[in-house]
């Protein structure tokens, strides 16, 4: 075949290749750090919103990812930067919201708490709960699972009247 | 046959080769380890590396493959640590699994080190996706 008609042979190719190259790859754009967090954190544990911790816990957190509670689950820096960004932008001190303005007040300035289940506010709003319906339910196992209990919880819903204790139904105190 | 026509059909060819579910993710793979040294894959030894029991660096318990995903691909697993649940891993049940090679590395790297604490040689990781990809 004529070299001048291979050429064109690749121009018509990438017409139809391309467009469903880019359409497989990664979001670009705003939706990239919501759907990063999703699969690189979320694939493992409850998508925390990101106002349940200021912005320092967040950097400390990605600092720390090669000890992540004991795991290295290392990412690279192009994800972590995206991260970061994502992070930043919806925290506590970003989010807006009547509990991410709470959370803020229940931290002393002076700590960079790593983990939600131990912050000030989130042991007050728990503290009645029993510990056989968190630590001592199977399905529960711990305050940090979060989704066991609040089905919303992915999409900050925490309301009381949506509250299903697996094992033990709605929650009224 | 005119450029055109010929243009066409090695096209379509290439498209439906992409949408060749996760055979052809896998097979690009599988040739990758050979590259690297690997030898004959086999589904049994993926089974029994699946299944196999160790306890990496700072665990506080043994892990495998199935304390997550259970030894049943074919069934929704739960994350051993935080409980989270897991969309089952068998080809046969959900089909996008296998199909995007960026995630099977990434997650074969991730879940090595979780569960073995090192990185998988490229013989393991073909004798796992040799038996995970006929599930």
């Amino acid at each position: 075949m004529p070299l001048k008609f291979r050429k064109w042979n690749y121009v018509l190719l990438s017409l139809v290749w391309i467009p469903g190259l880019t359409l497989s790859a990664t979001p670009v754009g705003k939706q990239a750090g919501a759907a990063l967090y999703q699969d690189e954190c979320a694939s493992c544990h409850t998508a925390y919103p990101a106002e349940l911790l200021p912005t320092r816990s967040w950097q400390k957190i990605l600092a720390g990812l090669d000890q992540h509670f004991g795991d290295n689950i290392s990412l690279g820096n192009t994800s972590l930067t995206t991260l970061a960004r994502y992070l930043q932008a919806h925290s506590a001190e970003r989010a807006g919201t009547h509990r991410a303005r709470r959370i803020l007040q229940s931290i002393p300035q002076d700590q960079t708490p790593l983990r939600i289940s131990t912050l000030p506010y989130i042991q007050r709003r728990h503290h009645e709960l029993p510990a056989r319906l968190v630590t001592g339910n199977p399905q529960v196992k711990s305050l940090s699972n979060c989704i066991a209990c609040h089905r919303g919880a992915e999409r900050g819903v925490f309301n009381e009247d949506t509250v299903r204790i697996p094992g033990y139904g709605r929650w009224d105190d | 046959m005119s450029i055109i026509s010929r243009t066409l059909l090695v096209s379509l060819a290439m498209t439906l080769s992409t949408t060749a579910l996760a055979s052809s993710a896998v097979d690009t793979l599988l040739s990758e380890y050979r590259q690297a040294g690997a030898k004959h894959f086999s589904a049994s030894q993926g089974k029994r590396l699946w299944n196999q029991a160790g306890r990496p660096p700072g665990a506080s318990t043994d892990r495998s493959c199935a304390s997550c995903h259970t030894s049943d691909v074919q069934q929704p697993g739960r994350h051993a640590v935080t409980g989270k649940p897991i969309k089952p891993l068998a080809p046969s049940v959900l089909s996008r699994r296998l199909t995007n090679i960026a995630k099977v590395r990434k997650w074969l790297r991730r879940n090595c080190r979780w569960t073995r604490g090192r990185e998988c040689k490229a013989q393991e990781k073909g004798d796992l996706l040799t038996y995970l990809r006929d599930q």
